[in-house]
């Protein structure tokens, strides 16, 4: 795909989360569009962004569940980069006027201490790498009318990312075990689905191994104190003006969010 | 949550025994039969523990020992699908229990699926009705980590709560091992469980998907028991419900359930 094209994409990716609306699905409008240009967009619609005055902060891991890969029909992850505008702190109201379609997610987040810098990384290298891990929701979204993505048009919306929060709560992933550790989702004092870390890559290390080799062949770097959200590990949960969400992690603690308003769809 | 178990009672004694003989032979020859309720269509839930006490009383008086219980339909989405409000509970035997990396024979079991579950054994005996979250947890001697090896003996895996009640909550084998721990040691809802079948995952969760807390679900056996004029006693071992949904297993599988702070239970199934 020519250059033209994929800025035309990743500014029309742009000025749709800016204005808040969503537009039809790229595969529908370019049919021949592949993973690397999806990601060439993705590159650009975040250029946008930061050149608006946010800075990179880190990255998300997504599709990184086996009924997610099934259902794109995809066989490894995707990722997208998150900015400082995306950020809320555990306890704040989320405002729903910001979003087009939100639903959130939990997951476990970890933050570097060192650069990875891939090929060759392993979970091993990961742990080692890690200062902490801590309880977190990425609330995603889409600028894609009606969540009508494929592979293509998710990496190209900066992998579907919203906006996140990360808990207070950090844990060693050296006293904690990340795989076996059970997530419980609760939604307004209900529980809303149960998962385990191994659900995602087999262990959210291998997810964020993953990333570090991708990058690293990308020529994208993957450094020190950045954020990264490693993947679902609960049912997508739709949200509305009042809710109220919890997640847990055994072993290690909560993040709490709240939302409010009303959603652009 | 009364069932009020006595007034609903139906079958008279003759039919008891013959909905008995009918499920022990499809149970001990291992072969499928058709719900209960499709001949009974009016049958209870009471009906159905009357069925499968009498199941129990035949095994007993055969020389089984009874070694405690399982709470079966403990999750919200499990009872949702299948209409109800209360778990199903079955009695267990030393004949059901596999010790831990032991080979299982498929071949005098029907349809074999396996559950990861967290087990209870007491220390003390506990009573309903009335029985809390809280009396369960001051009464365990200790947890470890179990697999159920469900079986119905119904067609298809099709069948209503009596007919389930009566098939003794399609009670087939057990393997208890890992680890043991104290309660006091662990935050149960939070606890992490992963199935790998094969050396595949093929599902995972964390133990809050049994009514928010394994230890509630001993404590609705323990109600449940109190309507069929029955107490839990000491050194019981308990099974809570699967946490995970039920995996189909057959000959040459290989199966293990890896559990947040209480180890892992293993098992392989042969013709």
């Amino acid at each position: 795909m020519n250059e033209d094209k994929i800025q035309h994409y990743g500014d029309a990716l742009y000025e749709a989360w800016r204005a808040g609306r969503t537009i039809a699905p790229l595969l529908e409008q370019e049919p021949e569009i592949t993973l690397a240009d999806a990601y060439r967009i993705q590159l650009r619609y975040i250029e946008r962004r930061v050149a608006a005055g946010e800075t990179i902060v880190g990255k998300k891991i997504g599709v990184t569940s086996k009924p997610v890969q099934d259902f794109l029909g995809v066989f490894q992850p995707d990722f997208g980069q998150l900015t400082s505008g995306m950020v809320y702190q555990e306890g704040d109201t989320i405002d729903l006027g910001s979003l087009i379609q939100p639903k959130a997610e939990a997951e476990l987040a970890f933050v570097l201490k060192e650069d990875l810098q891939g090929p060759g990384i392993t979970a091993m290298d990961v742990i080692r790498a890690t200062d902490y891990v801590t309880p977190c929701f990425e609330i995603v979204d889409s600028r894609i009318t009606d969540w009508k993505i494929k592979i293509q048009d998710t990496v190209a919306d900066n992998a579907s990312c919203g906006v996140y929060v990360l808990g207070k709560a950090k844990g060693d992933p050296r006293k904690l075990d990340i795989t076996l550790a059970g997530m419980v989702l609760e939604k307004n004092g209900e529980i809303f689905s149960t998962g385990v870390g191994a659900a995602v890559q087999g262990s959210p290390a291998n997810a964020v191994a993953w990333l570090a080799n991708t990058l690293g062949e990308l020529g994208i770097p993957f450094k020190a104190g950045e954020v990264i959200l490693s993947g679902s590990q609960s049912a997508l949960v739709p949200v509305v003006d009042g809710d109220e969400l919890v997640c847990t992690v055994g072993g290690l603690g909560s993040c709490r969010v709240k939302f409010a308003g009303r959603s652009a769809a | 949550m009364s069932m009020n178990l006595t007034p609903s009672l139906t079958l008279s004694r003759e039919d008891i025994v013959r909905l008995c003989e009918r499920v022990e032979g499809a149970q001990t020859r291992a072969y499928a039969i058709p719900k209960l309720t499709d001949e009974y269509p009016g049958m209870t839930i009471a009906d159905g523990y009357a069925v499968q006490l009498e199941l129990r009383r035949r095994f007993l008086a055969a020389g089984h020992k009874q070694v405690g219980w399982k709470a079966g339909l403990t999750s919200r989405a499990k009872m949702k699908q299948m209409g109800v409000d209360v778990p199903s509970i079955g009695f267990l035997t030393d004949r059901m229990a596999r010790p831990e990396n032991s080979a299982i024979r498929t071949g005098d079991l029907v349809h074999p699926r396996v559950e990861c579950e967290v087990a209870f054994v007491t220390k003390k005996a506990l009573q309903g009705p009335g029985c809390t979250r809280q009396d369960v947890l001051a009464a365990t001697d200790y947890v470890l980590p179990a697999v159920e090896i469900i079986d119905s003996r119904f067609s298809g895996f099709k069948f209503d709560l009596p007919s389930v009640v009566a098939d003794n909550g399609s009670s087939a084998r057990f393997v208890g091992g890992g680890r043991p721990r104290y309660v006091e040691d662990l935050d149960l809802p939070t606890l992490g469980v992963v199935m790998e079948k094969n050396g595949e995952i093929v599902a995972g969760a964390a133990a809050a998907a049994v009514l928010g807390h394994p230890a509630e679900a001993i404590a609705m056996l323990v109600n449940i028991l109190a309507e069929l004029g029955e107490g839990l006693p000491a050194g019981s071992f308990v099974m809570s419900g699967g946490i995970t949904e039920a995996v189909p297993v057959k000959a040459g599988d290989s199966v293990i359930a890896r559990f947040q702070e209480l180890g892992s239970v293993s098992m392989r199934f042969v013709e």
